[in-house]
């Protein structure tokens, strides 16, 4: 058993408050693991001197594999032995995030005694995270995972774990089967996942309906997000209950409405359907009342990303509306021919969007043979990547010359 | 041209730029497919590269970015 031997003052004042704290849970883990003690340790020196002391890895990982393991070094391993190798490692996380207690305690069974013990549920990726270990338990962790039935995640210029929301599980608003597709997808992959083989990472993100519970339209370089394209199903008793129960349809529902598309007269809630869109707010306002409608699907979005490289961007719409049925051969049709031409064009560390936003829209569709469409336009004249050259004859270029100079 | 061929020729050309120029997988199909125009395609060289790292003879490495690289101890590690 490791005893805690550092003095943290300073750490110890993020356990100061009502939240939960990391430091708490490495304190915790510290008491039989001494990596975890000198992480402890490293930590305090690094918030007293203002310096990181980890430096990155770049070769370890497991046999065959490209991703999943992020190789880290302590910079001080004669002062701080315990984490002198401390590689993290990235675990592919069920669909939704599901588990049955046994299958927790199989990895922590699995990690305690090859790690540090601490685990991250989840990174932001949604991979189980491992925190902590060396070099010779990566390949040992590995096998122990795979006999149940786990595998590591993305990292690297790979398709990294794809992640989704509860959906059909337990949300009623879900359009399609976020888990089955993201499953679906996950196994499809694999050789992507695991090899990586891009310009630089690749994100799905599953999000049953306009909510985005997985911000998927910010965080995934295609984001596969629920929809519908029928009406809005509307219960009028139970609207009436919500007005008669004190809900201010006008401005709590009405004037919220991004579309301007629903109308209330003390009675009757009326939607044109064809201006909705699709904000899920008088939905989310009214849940016994309002429901997406029947015709459901998803919305294809591509090239979202966080601030790394580049600046961040939101996705924008690739496809508006698809149905979303096993196998669903159309969209990883599309998304072979997005890596494609991404694959052979792209620079190193360019994303997607970034890419699309290189070449230009115009190009980018016609390289994955997909016709533009008006829902691809953010706002009317800012994205005008079009050139309708259907609406020149020949022989209007040298008039408008001739009237230039005239 | 057979798998095994590719990656022989993958192999060297991973060999002559370490230490001096990190190659990515792309890099690697590209130069495959210019230098065998028309001999192999890019499931022949993915297929490759598959089979130079599942043999050990190349690992895949990361440096903000995913390359792949003779094996060889990586200057960050500690005993």
């Amino acid at each position: 058993m490791a005893e805690a031997t550092y003095k943290t003052p300073k750490l110890d004042e993020l356990e100061k408050g009502p939240w939960p704290s990391f430091v708490t849970e490495i304190k915790m883990a510290a008491k039989k693991s001494p990596m975890a003690n000198d992480l402890l340790g490293q930590l305090e020196k690094s918030y007293t001197e203002k310096i990181g002391f980890w430096k990155h890895g770049g070769i370890v990982g497991v046999m065959g594999y490209g991703g999943g393991v992020i190789g880290r070094y302590s910079q001080l391993p004669k002062e701080f032995p315990g984490v002198s190798h401390f590689h993290t490692m990235r675990i592919n996380q069920p669909a939704g995030w599901f588990y049955t207690s046994a299958a927790l305690r199989k990895l922590c069974d699995i990690w305690e005694p090859r790690g540090s013990g601490l685990t991250n549920m989840h990174g932001s990726t949604g991979d189980i995270v491992f925190l902590g270990t060396t070099t010779d338990q990566l390949e040992p962790v590995f096998e122990e995972l795979a006999k149940v039935d786990f595998d590591i995640g993305g990292s690297g210029s790979d398709v990294r774990t794809p992640s989704c929301c509860c959906g059909m599980a337990r949300c009623e608003w879900a359009c399609y089967d976020t888990m089955g597709a993201c499953y679906d997808f996950t196994q499809t992959f694999q050789d992507e996942l695991h090899r990586p083989a891009f310009p630089y990472k690749f994100k799905f993100k599953f999000s049953g309906c306009p909510n985005d519970c997985v911000a998927s339209i910010a965080r995934s370089d295609m984001s596969i997000i629920g929809t519908w394209r029928d009406e809005i199903q509307v219960d009028h008793d139970e609207v009436k209950k919500y007005a008669d129960g004190g809900l201010d349809i006008v401005d709590d529902v009405i004037v919220n409405c991004p579309g301007k598309c629903m109308k209330w007269d003390g009675n009757k809630l009326d939607i044109d359907n064809s201006s909705c869109r699709h904000c899920m707010h008088c939905i989310n306002a009214m849940p016994k009342a309002l429901a997406p409608g029947k015709d459901r699907g998803a919305c294809i979005l591509l090239g979202a990303k966080a601030p790394i490289v580049e600046g961040a961007l939101l996705s924008s719409v690739l496809i508006p509306f698809i149905k979303m049925e096993p196998p669903y051969q159309e969209i990883k049709d599309i998304v072979e021919r997005i890596w494609d031409i991404w694959g052979e064009e792209g620079k190193a560390r360019e994303r997607i969007g970034e890419f699309i936003q290189r070449v230009g829209l115009g190009n980018f569709l016609e390289a994955i043979e997909l016709e533009p469409v008006a829902e691809m336009v953010a706002h009317p004249r800012e994205n005008p990547y079009v050139f309708y050259e259907d609406y020149y004859e020949e022989g209007d270029e040298d008039e408008e010359e001739e009237e230039e100079n005239e | 041209m057979s798998v095994e061929e590719i990656a022989e020729a993958m192999y060297k050309m991973v060999a002559e730029s370490q230490g001096q120029k990190k190659l990515k997988p792309m890099d690697l199909t590209k130069a495959m497919l210019v230098v065998f125009e028309g001999k192999t395609d890019k499931k022949t060289c993915k297929a490759a590269i598959k089979e130079l790292v599942n043999s050990g003879r190349c690992v895949y490495t990361y440096f903000g970015g995913s390359f792949i690289e003779i094996p060889h101890r990586e200057g960050a590690a500690n005993d």
